[in-house]
């Protein structure tokens, strides 16, 4: 366990200036911007919308860009990233030389990339939360206050992170087996339209697919604009959190690291 | 022994890479691996540092078995491999404290370290922008960081240009003599392990052809008479008539195998009386780097 903690603090060391640490805070602070503007701008069509809708519309707004492309190729990247950071300096030999497990080298890297991404989707909740309110207290046409989605958004962005292991071990791996950016990068770019082809025309099996995960995880919350109202007028939106689309992309995200470790074990460390 | 292997064997694929060697490093050496490029050198250095998986034989370091103490032994070994791993959008300090961290060492080390490969002034430069010498340096400072027992390093004079190859062997002999390391170094030339090493293994093709130490070396080393005459063809004939071995000629010289000094008087006697003047006669003996290719391609 020791070996395990000294090597995630290593990785938060190695990377903290670069921007494979960067571009998870970066990106969601640039894209809940954007639609802040955006908002702010056409507040006035906005304003005769009910409070519900307008989060709706404003997190959906965040979530459709992110969810079908943008998560996925940062999933890419950072998984390119926390393992190029040691093709590039030719530092597996000391890596795997160290008096530390090889199962605690490899483990803190592959959790590091997931806490990568998990900070990257909880600062997405945060900002959308964030900016939100923001519009609400200084454009306070926009009746933002009138609803309150914290645990609803912190629920789909949750759905979201465990959708988006699968795709995230598997990276890891071509990561982690490649040297160049190219493989990983095209396979994980061809992947992800496959899968947003897939899920974006309902394909019955899509939920097999892990690269289609994110975007059913999102259609989760569209599909709750279609919610009937419940008892105080406000509709009802449930997530459903453990759909079969999870559980795959969670055992895709065990078995992909298993694969991983042994073949860690097993390959010359060149 | 520090380290001991036995039957060590190892392919990549089918081609065999480390063929049976049974490498005896004493504990207070430096060890020569002496081998041409390309003679599995550095894949015994990644066997020892458990970085490829042991196919055939035995490794043994500090009289444990690698396999079932692998955590152990790694953390009393510092080692530099090939070219020195180092982060180039880290500065050099940046480097050490990764790996002072990785280590649980304390960070007043680090300084130590600087110091010790003459790093200080560069320490807050990005790694990237060093020189390949302070590269070198760097990396040496990053095998020494935990004060390892044993040094295993790979042609750590690579890329060092005159003072810095002259510094690196000072600090070997001192680590050894003063500090009771044992350090173990690559190189495919020996001319720059004769000057260090106390323990030579001798490598080509994955077969260790001489291991021992230098004195054996040396011993190994057949002293010649250097004999300069007028017509060194026909001495040279004239003394195999008289069934005395002519072990090599040129156009100005001619080599016999030295026995004593009484031979080589005459020798001398034997070629001016018969008409071969002999301008110059000396004892000579083979420089190591010959001897070094007589090992390598004999085998």
């Amino acid at each position: 366990m020791k070996g395990f903690i000294l090597s995630f603090r290593s990785e938060f060391y190695k990377t903290r200036k670069t921007m494979a640490f960067w571009s998870p805070i970066i990106l969601p602070l640039l894209l809940c911007m954007l639609i802040f503007i955006g908002f702010y701008s056409g507040s006035d069509k906005l304003a005769k919308q009910p409070g519900v809708i307008l989060w709706l519309e404003f997190a959906g707004a965040i979530l459709g860009v992110m969810g079908s492309l943008i998560l996925p190729m940062l999933i890419v990247f950072i998984a390119y990233s926390v393992n190029n950071i040691e093709h590039k300096a030719d530092t597996w030999k000391t890596l795997f030389s160290l008096p530390i497990s090889k199962l605690s080298v490899y483990g803190a890297k592959y959790l590091y990339a997931f806490f990568l991404i998990f900070i990257c989707l909880a600062l997405f909740v945060i900002f959308t939360l964030g900016f939100g309110n923001l519009l609400g207290a200084i454009k306070p046409s926009l009746r933002f206050s009138e609803y309150h989605m914290e645990g609803l958004l912190t629920k789909v962005y949750f759905k979201l992170f465990l959708s988006s292991l699968g795709i995230l071990s598997i990276q890891f791996l071509l990561s982690l087996l490649f040297r160049d950016f190219l493989k990983p990068m095209g396979i994980g770019f061809i992947c992800t339209i496959t899968g947003d082809i897939l899920a974006g025309n309902n394909w019955k099996y899509a939920w097999m697919f892990p690269y289609s995960h994110p975007f059913l995880a999102i259609q989760s919350l569209e599909n709750g604009k279609h919610a009937q109202p419940g008892p105080g007028g406000m509709p009802q939106i449930t997530v459903d959190l453990f759909t079969k689309d999870i559980f795959v992309s969670l055992a895709i995200a065990l078995l992909v690291f298993a694969a991983g470790y042994f073949i860690v074990l097993k390959k010359s460390v060149k | 022994m520090v380290i001991y292997t036995e039957g060590l064997t190892f392919k990549f694929g089918h081609q065999t890479v480390v063929n049976s060697l049974s490498l005896r490093v004493p504990e207070g050496s430096i060890y020569g691996f002496l081998g041409p490029n390309g003679a599995g050198k550095t894949t015994t250095i990644k066997l020892l540092m458990n970085l490829l998986q042991t196919q055939v034989g035995a490794i043994r370091i500090f009289e444990k078995d690698l396999q079932t103490n692998r955590i152990g032994i790694l953390s009393q070994i510092g080692s530099l491999i090939e070219q020195p791993a180092i982060y180039a959008h880290l500065t050099g300090k940046e480097n050490l404290l990764n790996r002072a961290l990785l280590l649980e060492v304390p960070s007043q080390r680090v300084d130590e370290m600087l110091d010790l490969v003459h790093l200080k002034d560069a320490a807050h430069k990005k790694a990237g922008q060093y020189s390949l010498g302070m590269k070198q340096r760097l990396g040496i400072g990053l095998a020494l960081l935990s004060d390892p027992k044993l040094l295993i390093l790979d042609e750590p004079t690579n890329g060092l240009d005159p003072n810095g190859i002259i510094e690196v062997r000072e600090l070997l002999i001192k680590l050894v003599t003063k500090h009771n390391k044992t350090v173990f170094v690559s190189s495919h030339l020996l001319a720059e392990v004769e000057r260090m090493a106390t323990h030579v293994g001798i490598i080509n093709h994955g077969e260790l052809l001489f291991q021992g130490s230098i004195d054996e070396l040396q011993a190994l080393n057949q002293p010649l008479v250097q004999i300069e005459a007028e017509n060194t063809v026909d001495a040279a004939n004239f003394l195999k008539r008289n069934n005395i071995d002519v072990a090599d000629i040129n156009e100005h010289q001619l080599f016999v195998p030295y026995i004593d000094k009484k031979q080589m008087g005459e020798l001398n006697a034997l070629l001016n009386q018969n008409g071969f003047t002999v301008y110059s006669i000396s004892k000579q003996q083979k420089d190591l780097e010959k001897l070094f290719l007589a090992i390598t391609q004999n085998a």
